[in-house]
């Protein structure tokens, strides 16, 4: 199937060490506009709440990290923006969007996610997502009713159990993780996920990890190769090497990023 | 709409849509597939179907339940299994091809709480229904030509190279796998990949671009042709396709 719009965004600052992908549903171009808002407001947002106050200090409030505050407010005003938007104009009605962004600051990454767009780690030999989908299929295998063998050749994928924009609230899943340098971050949309093995990934990212961009092309070459008709993104950042705080940590990190979207060609 | 077929020594005996959330097999009348064998328990089995998928449970039945002549008790169904009760075969038929008929089943969509129970309860119609309620909003129209490019045949061809230069010359390596890095890291790296129409190489790191037939090339990938001779860290190797 060929669509002819791409209901991605994604978004990367790597000075700020802010990465974020959406892959968005609903009728028309409804996906594309949800997606497109979530990664806008976003990354504008959280670019004047880092500029006030750097994330990586406490929110005496909430006891919280500003950078984790942050994103869990601006993630509650993107749904409420795209949810208003959905419901105010007839055309968007009922759209929405996955999310799934990572703040590195501190040594440590922040990492949100709603629905099935996920993160991916690369460190030494160890691979594997490091956020759970919220989809229909990942209950049932919490649940044990299906393998994770078994899940590949389910025909329930794509289902969803959380987006953004779609009810007037929304719960973020939201995770710290340790960074060491050296680890490589993938961020994807189910596109690449659905279409391409793991170890084939994994794989990928080892050989290619010399050069980012071309692991990208790659990635997605090979879920269009293996007959992909989503939409495929990826961002992908590199750890060169640690950025602690107190010393500018901005300037610590230098990534390397490389949004990929799928061509339409054939 | 995934079905099971019921048959007996090669004979079809019927065939049972699995509109319902919950299909059950017994000896009993009480179930959605009776099956009047003594052979077979008053309740024997039962069929749970979610959405497009279905799952068997063997109801702690006397004789077992097989599938494609393994005991099982619980299996997710894939398309073609074959379930044995005594001497009966029942055939799992999964819904024909979803990308045909449903040209939107690839996009994410929100499955919200009590869709499934609304969904499994009902018609078939209701099902669908049920569906296009869960891509909330709108569906788009199909889209014009829809091909998926699964229809691009699967590499046959087998690739290798031959290292003609060096300390290594004369050695042959095939290239069987998705990548295959040739190079010294942190001096020069180029990687070839193996697609569904052949075989590219790219660049990868380092200042020294490979050359192909004595031409370097640029941060594009290249397609390989047979007996092109790659130059990468300054070894000389040929490519040639094996078949």
């Amino acid at each position: 199937m060929i669509r002819g719009h791409n209901e991605d965004a994604v978004f990367a600052n790597p000075n700020q060490g802010l990465v974020i992908l959406a892959d968005g549903m609903g009728g028309y171009n409804a996906g594309e506009v949800a997606s497109g808002m979530a990664t806008m407001l976003l990354s504008t947002e959280l670019e004047v709440a880092f500029t006030a106050k750097s994330p990586y200090e406490v929110d005496k409030k909430s006891g919280l990290l500003h950078g984790s505050r942050s994103i869990l407010d601006k993630v509650a005003l993107a749904n409420s923006a795209i949810y208003k938007t959905a419901e105010s104009q007839p055309q968007y009605a009922g759209m929405g969007t996955t999310l799934v962004m990572a703040l590195f600051c501190d040594n440590q990454v922040t990492v949100a996610h709603i629905g099935d767009s996920r993160l991916y780690r690369l460190r030494g030999e160890e691979f594997g997502a490091i956020t759970r989908d919220h989809s229909l299929l990942q209950e049932q295998i919490d649940s044990g009713m299906i393998s994770v063998e078994e899940a590949r050749y389910s025909q329930n994928k794509n289902l969803v159990t959380r987006a953004l924009g779609v009810d007037p609230e929304v719960e973020t899943e939201m995770h710290d993780f340790a960074v060491q340098a050296g680890d490589i971050y993938l961020l994807c949309s189910d596109g690449l996920n659905d279409m391409v093995e793991d170890e084939e990934i994994q794989m990928t990212l080892q050989m290619l990890s010399a050069n980012l961009e071309l692991a990208a092309t790659q990635l997605i070459q090979m879920a269009n190769d293996n007959g992909g008709r989503d939409n495929v993104s990826v961002i992908l950042v590199k750890v060169l090497h640690e950025f602690p705080a107190m010393r500018s940590w901005w300037s610590k990190l230098m990534a390397w990023f490389k949004q990929g979207q799928k061509r339409w060609l054939s | 709409m995934a079905k099971l077929i019921l048959s007996m020594d090669g004979l079809v005996l019927k065939e049972i849509l699995l509109t319902k959330e919950r299909t059950s097999i017994g000896r009993k009348a009480s179930n959605d597939i009776q099956i009047d064998n003594l052979a077979i328990s008053g309740e024997h089995a039962a069929v749970v179907t979610i959405l497009n998928d279905s799952f068997l449970e063997d109801l702690n039945s006397t004789n077992g339940t097989l599938v494609n002549s393994q005991p099982v008790k619980k299996h997710f169904l894939k398309n073609g299994d074959v379930i044995e009760l005594g001497k009966y075969k029942l055939k799992y038929v999964a819904e024909p091809s979803q990308q045909a008929d449903a040209p939107d089943f690839e996009k994410t969509m929100l499955l919200r709480p009590g869709t499934m129970k609304q969904a499994a309860a009902t018609s078939p119609e209701a099902l669908a229904k049920a569906y296009n309620d869960a891509q909330t909003g709108q569906i788009s129209p199909p889209a014009p030509a829809a091909s998926p490019a699964t229809t691009a045949p699967k590499a046959i061809i087998l690739g290798a190279i031959q290292i003609l230069s060096g300390a290594n010359a004369g050695r042959e390596m095939e290239l069987t796998k998705t990548l295959t890095t040739l190079g010294k890291p942190g001096v020069q790296v180029a990687v070839i990949a193996k697609r569904p129409h052949g075989y590219f190489i790219t660049h990868v790191e380092g200042a020294q671009f490979p050359s192909i037939n004595g031409q370097l090339i640029d941060a594009q990938a290249r397609q390989l042709n047979d007996h092109d001779v790659v130059e990468i860290a300054g070894i000389k190797m040929e490519f040639f396709l094996k078949n």
